[in-house]
């Protein structure tokens, strides 16, 4: 069920209605029932994934949580056994170890287990293709023909995080395992994230009983709108374009490369944000705070601020599970030891922090999707974000030396540079195979054909004059909301607060645009969000 | 916590670290800091600081961070 289709916002409303018309404490159970549904529509048989992903977290983590339990009360006993101090000594340590081994393993068999089930269903093929390429012809394996269960990657990632707080005892196990399975499939973020951390989702009260709340229904309903404007109105209307220059890699070469890259960038970030909006809008109407996944990040000045701005939930899982866990292990630990050993402090200290860097962005890139050039887009950006870090002294000098860099005029400069290399990086998201990539790059320098394409090649490309008009005004509308709520705050508070007059003039506009210029009817199909293929 | 200040100031000398208190929320210090910083203290203190202790709250002022240590000196 698309966020964009009819069945959609129906199933939105009549689920809303209910859920303000059941008693507060059957609320949540009302949003699993819902949440279970919405995920039969996305095939019969894929729920059982997602039940059985929670229903093996939920157990390992209250599992683990009584096993500390068992060890805190043993330890206890042993240190009131009437043994002498160091026999007692001895037994509390021998017993802590087993015990901590034990759970080890334990945490350790449920966790492998869930990332074989994401590894099975979405890497396998990507696995057989590239035995193949190393086979050869005539003795090829078969492909599978597995399908990806709605969402996998994102309510993997949530419930892997959830098994390791539980793991380190940051948060205590929930005992509910219904409540526990609504964590996992809340309709609204099993799509596309944001991917929660439990207590996020318990303190935006998931669980809560929530009583109707008229400012949350119409912020909530206000901030849909705004997902779908961002969605139809700009993203589908681009997508038609950029779907045609993709498509056929012999016509669409050198000056649609340079507008393709441009345009996708657009579409990627009105698409993804216009999603999450929907998202949180659909939480809010139900009185519940999903965390914010963006900061506008095409502001961003480097792409090391542009990561703290874009997918913030991703990026916040990647680094307190992966790159935190892995630039402490021993293995590291001992590398960083060995470097500052061998190359002195300063140096000593970066290198193991790169080797680290470069598994977190491996995996970044090969969780975003199940081929190469993902791979190399996660590569790419770890290239430029340790060659950032190198050079940072010699941005500091060069600051120093030229005081008007700190201006307004550099800022601008450094945003439209960080921004152009995204959209550079952006091209590796549009083709899978890396030899096409390198050849329609190169054909930005040797195609020669600018002229054509602005003399007419532009208006061939399945977008209209009008198309143009539109998305460039639907930029100017996102441009300027962007520009207020990064200097002076929220622009939904800032209309709340006007008269009603103005309040229903500006909501009305932009459902009545949203109606009248949004991508569907003839010759439009409301897409897929890019980010649910991953 | 002398040793601490000097490992600070070591890793960012324009930022007072005995008067801030929100390092992590202001993002003084990012992820690449935090993990130069454990080594630091790692090679310092003699401790082994697992992930599980970087978390915002210890990390957000040099306050939070001697109490850090001194939990896993404790605990060792």
């Amino acid at each position: 069920m698309l966020f964009t289709s009819y069945s959609f916002i129906g199933f939105v409303l009549v689920l809303s209605f209910l859920y303000y018309l059941v008693p507060g404490k059957h609320q949540w159970k009302l949003l699993l029932l819902g949440s279970w549904l919405f995920y039969l529509f996305s095939g019969p048989w894929n729920i059982l994934y997602i039940l059985t992903t929670s229903l093996t977290v939920w157990a390992g983590a209250l599992r683990i949580e009584k096993g500390y339990g068992e060890k805190k009360a043993r330890i206890k006993e042993l240190k009131k056994a009437d043994l002498p101090a160091d026999e007692k000594k001895a037994a509390v340590k021998a017993y802590k170890q087993k015990q901590e081994k034990d759970l080890r393993r334990l945490f350790t068999l449920v966790l492998v287990f869930n990332l074989l089930i994401l590894a099975v269903v979405k890497y396998s093929n990507f696995f057989i293709s590239n035995i193949n390429g190393l086979l050869g012809e005539g003795r090829q394996l078969s492909l599978l023909s597995l399908a990806l269960p709605m969402g996998i990657s994102f309510y993997t990632l949530q419930a892997i995080g959830y098994l390791i707080d539980v793991y380190r005892e940051t948060i205590p196990a929930e005992k509910n395992f219904f409540r526990f399975s609504l964590f996992i499939s809340f309709f609204p973020l099993v799509i596309q994230g944001p991917i929660c951390r439990f207590e996020e989702a318990t303190e935006g009260r998931l669980f809560a009983e929530n009583p109707f709340s008229w400012k949350n229904v119409s912020f909530g309903l206000e901030r849909i709108l705004w997902g779908f404007f961002k969605k139809l109105v700009i993203a589908d209307r681009i997508s038609a374009a950029v779907n045609t220059v993709i498509g056929d890699t012999s016509t669409y070469r050198g000056a649609y490369i340079l507008f393709l890259m441009l345009m996708y960038t657009i579409e990627l970030y009105a698409d993804f944000t216009g999603g999450i909006d929907i998202t949180i809008g659909v939480a809010e109407m139900l009185g519940i705070t999903l965390p914010e996944n963006f900061k506008r990040p095409y502001f961003s000045q480097s792409l090391k601020e542009y990561w703290r701005r874009w997918h913030i939930s991703m990026c916040s899982w990647f680094r307190t599970y992966l790159f935190y866990p892995v630039s402490t292990s021993g293995p590291i630990m001992k590398l960083t030891k060995a470097c500052r050993a061998r190359f002195g402090k300063n140096r000593g200290r970066k290198i193991p922090m790169y080797v680290s860097s470069f598994v977190v962005w491996f995996a970044t890139g090969i969780w975003h999707g199940a081929s190469w050039n993902f791979i190399v887009w996660g590569l790419l950006n770890w290239a430029v974000l340790m060659i950032s870090e190198e050079l940072e002294p010699l941005y500091a000098r060069f600051h120093e030396r030229f005081p008007w860099a700190e201006g307004r005029g550099y800022q601008v400069f450094a945003m439209v540079r960080t921004f152009l290399l995204i959209c550079f990086m952006n091209l590796f998201d549009c083709y899978a195979r890396i030899g096409d990539i390198l050849s329609l790059l190169g054909s930005v320098f040797t195609a020669g054909n600018y002229g054509a394409f602005f003399g007419g090649g532009v208006m061939e490309l399945g977008l209209t004059g009008l198309d143009f008009v539109i998305i460039g005004l639907g930029l100017a509308v996102l441009l300027g909301v962007s520009i207020y709520e990064e200097t002076k705050g929220s622009v939904r508070e800032m209309i709340a607060s006007r008269p009603y007059l103005v309040r229903t003039l500006v909501w009305t506009g932009l459902f009545t645009l949203v109606l009248l210029v949004g991508a569907y009817g003839a010759g439009y199909d409301a897409s897929q969000f890019i980010y649910n293929r991953f | 916590m002398e040793e601490l200040l000097e490992i600070l100031e070591d890793l960012h000398p324009e930022v007072d670290f005995e008067t801030t208190e929100n390092l992590i929320t202001d993002g003084v210090l990012d992820s690449l800091d935090i993990v130069t910083l454990v080594s630091e203290i790692s090679e310092n203190f003699d401790i082994a600081v697992s992930a599980k202790y970087i978390t915002p709250a210890n990390f957000n002022s040099a306050k939070a961070i001697w109490n850090m240590i001194e939990t896993i000196q404790n605990e060792g």
